[in-house]
């Protein structure tokens, strides 16, 4: 009896306790899904309104999309913010990816450690701060590597940010201030592949390079994609780094370089805020659809 | 906040705290929605030419830069009956909209205008008044006798269909600023006219290379040289019209006489705000072509030019030249909200702030719109023992602005900025780039719904 009670106490326990935790678990999510809903689903879907409407509230269907369209530096932003994103990616890809490995195969000892810490400190910076260090860095008179600089031919700020340069300062600045986040990812996830699969490979015969190429590579994949589909979310937002350069610059970089600040132009410039909206939809369109396409190509969800 | 109390991990969460947490979301979302919906003044008058919201008293909230906070702060003190609320923002400095966006903001929530604001832009009533939110001064808020003691056409960029928007704060008559005793060293003369400039620029470039006769890398280069010399890039013609073309002599013959004096270096390309030009220029300036407040803000302020260097000269005229003129280089503005409702304080804290010698004779670092105040300045300026001559010139200069050249809603300073500086820094000249200018006026005046004549 004694026995039983004591079993079927602790099979309630256990049921209320599974119970306790179950109802935890719905009130964190139910949280997060209702923050999601009110900051994050209900907002889109009132820039999609705004997309579709006019400052009247009346029904205007492709309008707004045709207008900014039509805007002589629509198809400028597009250009830019689409050489900026093949810059980005690319050297995001193949310098995360590399740096990663290489911090993998000096795994032991302190150099490891500090590598790590190093390679986060510039994501800790608030991307502001970090565009503001790199106005600094780039102006030959007063930038710490000004010789570098001049070596290169820069001698004044205006050259250093002429209007072909962009793309690549923008990697520059993007790369430095977000990829050390990643390659710290990358790391987790490097550490995550079986040790005999790796001793494997050794076994095998493979070299440092055969097992990056053939097992440790392949093996990141899904880390790579869920990599590029939030850095090319991120990336066509463009906005803080040319928006900073420009008021830096007094407008040499230009007020409307990217979609995002043609976006705020026609907010806060023109008085168009469904012409904004309408630009933020066709972002939105985009980022999701490239991340569909990442994403089934990939096989991001299937399962192990 | 709410939402965040019950996810806290206590033991058992009822379904009524349930539904209080759900409950407390739909508030959050519906408030969300709410903020974006906007909402109306009612109970409005109309007087004065506008409808007004209901008076009551509080606190008067007036925006200004840094340099202006000196102004309200004087009000202050000689007004200590009033409960004034100073907000200090960027003035909208370079151009950045600071208050186009908040009121764009504003005018969908239906609250937080300021009663009074400076702005360091002198084109805000275009879009302010558009916006709905600059109240119409000369329709019984100032009388016509105080206006007309501004400097003729001070308030013309205030001005839309003939009713005045905003108070002008100061002007920026560009006059030709000189370094006398280097002047005197190296044996030249003040340049009369624009033939002259040139030559002394080109003799000096040989003589005394290094040193400069002007600068063509800021923002506001065209409106020192282009707009002194007539060209007709930018005239407003209506609320929202203009007429450009830079292809005229007017524009050509200044535009070859910069290319000449860029080519030979004697005019720099760095801008005079640049840490290029602070470091390495600034004490090599022998000619500054520029506005009113280059005496005290460039060259007294950031440059630490010595007193007794600095003088100012008429600007140059070109030769047969008939009408002398003069561009303009910003010029503060003073605007009251249609919202206020503390229009009889706020009226009072205009006028003083825009007319009373208190501080735009005594105080002000630019020189004042308002012509009691700015004879008062120019006195102070002269007894205050820093410039090595009287700054008469700026006097006469307050009268020669062009009226060919207005202030629309879009941003010369930006066009010019995005178009022509980096031609100039890849070595381009200034004449090979007006076409593609004009072109850029064109395309930015279409795009903020002006009708261009070319």
């Amino acid at each position: 009896m004694t026995l039983t009670h004591s079993r079927a106490g602790s099979a309630t326990r256990r049921r209320r306790g599974g119970a306790r935790q179950s109802r935890a678990g719905m009130a964190f999510v139910a949280a997060y899904v209702v923050l999601l809903i009110a900051f994050g689903v209900l907002p889109t879907a009132y820039a999609i309104y705004f997309a579709f409407t006019d400052a009247g509230g009346r029904v205007t269907g492709f309008t707004n999309f045709v207008t900014t369209a039509q805007d002589f530096r629509f198809l400028d932003a597009v250009g830019h913010v689409a050489t900026y994103l093949a810059f980005w990616l690319l050297s995001l890809v193949v310098f995360v990816v590399a740096l990663a490995l290489l911090l993998h195969r000096l795994a032991s000892g302190s150099a490891s450690k500090a590598l790590r810490f190093l390679y986060y400190i510039p994501g800790a910076l608030a991307g502001a701060a970090s565009v503001l260090v790199w106005l600094f860095m780039l102006d030959p008179t007063v930038s710490p590597v000004s010789s570098l600089l001049g070596a290169l031919g820069f001698h004044t700020f205006g050259e250093v940010i002429a209007p072909g340069n962009l793309p690549l300062l923008f990697t520059i600045i993007a790369f430095w201030t977000g990829a050390g986040g990643w390659i710290v990812v990358m790391y987790g996830a490097l550490n995550n592949i079986p040790t005999d699969v790796m001793e494997a490979a050794r076994v095998d015969g493979a070299g440092a390079w055969q097992t990056a190429w053939h097992v440790q590579i392949p093996m990141l994949r899904k880390w790579i994609v869920y990599m590029v589909i939030l850095a090319f979310a991120g990336g066509a937002q463009l906005f803080v780094e040319p928006q900073l350069l420009s008021l830096a610059s007094v407008g040499v970089a230009g007020r409307d370089y990217s979609l995002n600040q043609l976006t705020y132009d026609f907010a806060f410039q023109m008085n168009n805020i469904n012409g904004a909206a309408a630009v933020s939809v066709e972002l939105l369109v985009v980022s999701v659809s490239a991340a569909a396409v990442f994403v089934a190509r990939s096989g991001f969800f299937d399962a192990d | 906040m709410t939402v965040n109390k019950p996810s806290s991990g206590r033991e058992s969460a009822s379904s009524k705290r349930r539904a209080a947490l759900l409950a407390g979301c739909a508030a959050t979302a519906a408030l969300a929605l709410t903020a974006c919906g906007g909402g109306g003044a009612t109970g409005t008058t109309t007087k004065d030419g506008f409808a007004q919201a209901p008076q009551k008293d509080g606190a008067l909230t007036v925006w200004v830069d840094a340099t202006r906070v000196e102004a309200a702060k004087l009000y202050q003190q000689q007004h200590p009956n009033v409960k004034l609320d100073i907000v200090t923002y960027d003035g909208d400095a370079n151009g950045s909209n600071y208050l186009q966006t908040k009121v764009q903001l504003f005018n969908r929530t239906g609250k937080g205008w300021p009663d009074v604001v400076f702005s360091s832009q002198n084109n805000e009533a275009s879009w302010a008044v558009d916006a709905g939110f600059a109240a119409p001064l000369t329709k019984g808020l100032i009388p016509s006798a105080s206006l007309g003691k501004f400097a003729s056409g001070a308030n013309d960029v205030c001005t839309v269909g003939g009713t005045v928007y905003c108070l002008r704060n100061d002007l920026s008559q560009a006059v030709l600023w000189y370094n006398a005793p280097l002047l005197k060293k190296f044996g030249y003369s003040v340049p009369t006219t624009w033939e002259e400039y040139q030559k002394l620029g080109e003799k000096m470039a040989k003589e005394h290379p290094g040193y400069l006769v002007g600068d063509a890398g800021d923002s506001f280069t065209p409106e020192i040289y282009l707009w002194a010399s007539k060209c007709g890039a930018n005239h407003i013609t209506g609320p929202k019209a203009v007429s450009v073309n830079t292809s005229s002599e007017a524009c050509t013959k200044m535009a070859k006489l910069m290319d000449v004096l860029i080519e030979n270096k004697s005019m720099s390309i760095s801008g005079v705000f640049s840490t290029d030009f602070g470091k390495n220029k600034a004490d090599k300036v022998l000619l500054m072509p520029g506005p009113a407040w280059y005496g005290g803000a460039l060259f007294e302020g950031t440059f630490k030019t010595p007193a007794k260097h600095i003088a100012a000269a008429p600007i140059p005229q070109w030769q047969g030249e008939t009408s002398p003129s003069t561009g303009n280089v910003g010029g503060g503005t003073w605007l009251l909200s249609k919202h206020s409702a503390h229009i009889k304080v706020a009226t009072d804290f205009l006028k003083w702030v825009t007319t009373d010698n208190a501080y735009q004779g005594k105080k002000a670092p630019g020189f004042p719109a308002y012509t009691p105040a700015a004879e008062t300045w120019l006195k102070g300026q002269d007894a205050s023992g820093y410039f090595a001559s009287d700054l008469s010139a700026l006097k006469a200069a307050s009268s020669q602005v062009w009226n060919g050249w207005g202030s629309g809603q879009f941003s010369q300073e930006a066009i010019w900025a995005a178009t022509v500086k980096p031609g100039l820094t890849q070595g381009k000249s200034v004449v090979s780039m007006l076409p593609a200018w004009q072109d850029s006026i064109v395309k930015y005046a279409k795009s903020n719904g002006y009708k261009v004549s070319q």
